[in-house]
């Protein structure tokens, strides 16, 4: 009995909780905790795929006839950038746990990097749609489009824009995991967040490549 | 430590004496901040506790409000609290006023009190001490859940301080999206409040695998937590599905996106799919953790070793995955297909088994075991009274034929309140007398306890029960007056709505006295000054450390040699599950 007492004070590292017993516990119960948390957002965006299922089986004309409004050029754009930036990120977590501080640096930033170029070229689809009038739900006035293309649309805004959204709190995570392998907190011994953010990433990559085809490859 | 028993002395065995002077959980720092702040999973489940047991009794005095509108078939009490030229204005009035009453007591109980009420609480407080850990896995993760929680919780008072709510707890399209009420605020903070039922589910899973104490195997492990195991798995893996859904119906009502709008194209029952694939998982939520409750109570107060432990702990895991394939049931009059229906239906009956394997094990454990009938006990036989009524009710429901009748009426009214109210609150208040002395330190009045146990039951069956009646005699539910119909209706209608509204008087009042000497105790009940002190003892570990708790829970890491319902007083040769 005491030798177990005794184990969770006898190295105590600055990372290590005062609830673990040891660095791998808390490793393997952060990592275990983020597999978690991503089970729950596939969940969350099932409601949006299935949502799309449904209005697909009922209108699939209309749906053929709306994406054709969609840039495909500027969706392959954007799935190479997140791709790329899958590898990026797991590169990097790479160098965290080979302590390679200056080749993590790089990568995290090339992740962001690619991060941003996404939101650029969303912020252009964007904008162009807004331009033709195609906006979401009753605010939709583009006239060209046969059928009922309010309820496709209204579902791209929604899927990409939840998506766009995971992108942003991504880049917020980026940073944040950046600043800190600046200040060298991430070693072999301890790289848990840079893990856990590069998981997290690769869901959101994981994410576009099915919302890629679905609104824009219908055909 | 040759022996399982000397090994798992309360407090760490003959060193508790020596910590007597140390500082407890509750007086470790007594300032305000200390608690705003803590990430002691103690203090986390203390402030769950006194917030939902406030949204509880908020939430109960709206319904003694509808309770009081419906003792007399007309329209009299609720339009003493509205303005109208005259008695036709007056009457809408008050109608309008009785559709927000039944929405907000729907809603608050079911997002404030139900769905956190075992998990957030007891859960918090004694899921780590029952894995002999010392804490939660994420810390502020499980103090972050509860600001958001609050958070939520405000969006609800401002949805009433702001026109109300008048949909229904379910928010159904196209009336959602059409009335006048604060629905986006309402749906807003539903949202907000099933992201912390998420967070805390996700912590409860990585604690529950990755911070059991040595040898504690899988079948080692209390039934309560197996009971929150799979309830967090249902928060993980439904409620993200309610916050999509939530977030639709937001679009749906600020922009127009016409998904559920069948104006433009959309589906409304596709809404309702929605909805149920949370909504009906989220009643095992809401009941999962109080069959958990009342196998730690049955077993203790019994002495007896639970019957059937794997049976029941894959019970709780089954109803969790049955009940993600049956949310069609709520579904049989939305127009689904008859096929869709029939097989709803028959996946509804399937969940009857696990259920009843539940109650056959503790009615085995209660066989020859040495019951003794204090509160928690007489509770958790209340419970099993009352809990078999509403899920055998719930076969008349399940059944297509029967259903097109009951459908809407007071039957499933009463069916839901038998399984919620007689079910996870009375777990719910087992609970609470199982654990009050080990929480605090201090010693309710059992006589108290026994009294209030007792009147509970007699005011939530006179209350209920005959709901069943005017149900099945075709009484609506939501109706503000029932003085329209025949003589004869309107005799039998008016004669069980007197019944109910009386036993939620008694039911109301027992309740409010329980409040009372629960909070009298905290300050004038006897001390618990160790642990001989205490009525009874479990074998599991929360029962191995001080009373009340130290803040770090152990002072030696406890080791789990033996089952967590191996009772030194019983013969081992009546155990069950063996």
């Amino acid at each position: 009995m005491s030798q177990v007492a005794d184990h969770a004070h006898a190295e105590h590292p600055p990372h290590l909780h005062h609830h673990f017993h040891s660095s791998a516990q808390q490793a393997a119960s952060a990592k275990l905790g983020m597999w978690v948390f991503i089970a729950q957002e596939i969940l969350f965006f099932s409601g949006l795929f299935m949502a799309y299922i449904a209005l697909r089986y009922l209108y699939p004309k209309t749906f053929l006839a709306a994406h054709e409004h969609l840039d495909v050029s500027m969706g392959a754009l954007n799935t190479v950038f997140l791709i790329t930036s899958s590898l990026t990120m797991a590169l990097a977590v790479r160098a965290a746990q080979t302590s390679n501080k200056k080749w993590a640096e790089i990568n995290l930033l090339l992740t962001i990097g690619f991060a941003l170029a996404f939101c650029v070229v969303k912020y252009f689809e964007y904008s162009h749609k807004f331009h033709l009038g195609i906006f979401p739900g009753k605010y939709y006035a583009y006239t060209h489009i046969p059928g009922n293309p309010e309820v496709f649309f209204g579902l791209y805004f929604v899927m990409t824009g939840m998506h766009a959204l995971h992108v942003i709190v991504g880049i917020g995570l980026l940073l944040w995991i950046y600043l800190k392998t600046r200040t060298g907190a991430f070693s072999a011994a301890y790289y848990s967040p840079v893990e856990n953010v590069g998981l997290y990433w690769h869901l959101v990559d994981l994410i576009w490549i099915f919302l890629f085809p679905l609104l824009y490859l219908v055909k | 430590m040759t022996t399982a028993t000397d090994v798992i002395r309360p407090g760490g065995g003959p060193s508790a004496t020596g910590h007597a002077e140390e500082k407890d959980y509750l007086n470790v720092d007594n300032s305000i901040m200390s608690w705003l702040f803590t990430l002691d999973h103690k203090r986390i489940g203390l402030m769950y506790l006194a917030s939902v047991l406030f949204f509880f009794f908020f939430g109960g005095i709206l319904a003694l409000l509808i309770r009081t509108e419906l003792f007399t078939p007309g329209a009299d009490f609720l339009t003493y609290f509205v303005s109208g030229k005259n008695a036709a204005e007056l009457k809408l009035a008050a109608a309008d006023l009785y559709n927000q009453l039944f929405t907000l007591h729907g809603a608050i109980m079911i997002f404030l009190f139900l769905i956190p009420s075992i998990p957030a609480t007891f859960g918090n407080f004694f899921l780590p001490l029952m894995l002999g850990a010392k804490d939660v896995a994420f810390p502020r993760l499980n103090l972050f859940s509860f600001y958001i929680y609050v958070l939520g919780a405000f969006f609800f008072l401002y949805t009433l301080a702001s026109g109300g709510l008048d949909t229904g707890w379910t928010f159904y399209t196209p009336y959602s999206t059409s009335t006048n009420t604060a629905v986006i605020a309402s749906t807003f903070g539903a949202f907000i409040l099933g992201f912390s039922s998420i967070l805390t589910g996700v912590n409860f899973v990585v604690t529950v695998h990755k911070m059991r104490a040595p040898r504690m195997t899988w079948t080692r492990i209390p039934l309560f937590l197996w009971a929150l195991y799979s309830t967090s798995l249902i928060q993980i893996l439904a409620t993200p599905v309610l916050a999509i859904t939530l977030l639709l119906l937001i679009f749906e009502r600020a922009l127009g996106i016409g998904i559920f709008d069948p104006a433009m194209g959309g589906d409304p029952v596709l809404y309702q799919h929605f909805f149920w694939f949370y909504s009906h998982p989220a009643v095992y939520i809401m009941i999962l953790p109080a069959f958990g409750v009342i196998s730690e109570t049955i077993s203790v107060h019994s002495r007896k070793h639970i019957f059937g432990y794997g049976f029941i702990a894959a019970s709780s895991v089954s109803i969790a995955l049955i009940g993600f394939l049956v949310w069609g049931h709520h579904m049989f009059v939305s127009g689904q297909s008859p096929l869709a229906s029939l097989l709803f239906s028959m996946i509804t009956f399937a969940v009857a088994v696990p259920t009843a394997i539940k109650v056959f094990s503790w009615v085995a454990t209660l066989y020859k075991g040495s019951i003794v009938f204090n509160a928690p006990m007489l509770n958790a036989l209340s419970f099993i009274f009352l809990f078999t009524i509403g899920g055998l009710t719930g076969l008349f429901l399940a059944t297509l034929a029967t259903d097109v009748h009951l459908h809407d009426t007071y039957f499933v009214v009463a069916h839901f309140h038998y399984v919620m109210v007689g079910g996870t609150l009375v777990a719910f208040l087992a609970a609470i007398h199982h654990w009050w002395a080990k929480m605090f330190g201090r010693h309710y009045n059992e006589w108290c306890g026994r009294i209030s146990a007792i009147f509970v039951f007699i005011g939530f069956n006179l209350t209920f029960f005959s709901q069943f009646v005017m149900g099945s005699q075709g009484m609506p539910r939501r109706y503000f007056t029932y003085d329209q119909v025949s003589p004869e209706l309107l005799s039998i209608y008016t004669r069980m709505h007197q019944i109910s509204t009386v036993g939620s008087m008694i039911l109301g009042l027992a309740l409010t006295f329980t409040l009372f000497y629960l909070a009298h105790s905290l300050f004038f009940g006897k001390k618990v000054h160790n642990d001989s002190d205490l009525r009874w003892t479990g074998e599991s570990m929360e029962w191995k450390t001080a009373t009340p708790p130290s803040p770090h829970n152990f002072h030696e890491q406890p080791i789990a040699y033996n089952s967590p319902y191996d009772f030194k007083e019983i013969d081992h040769s009546l155990g069950g599950g063996h």
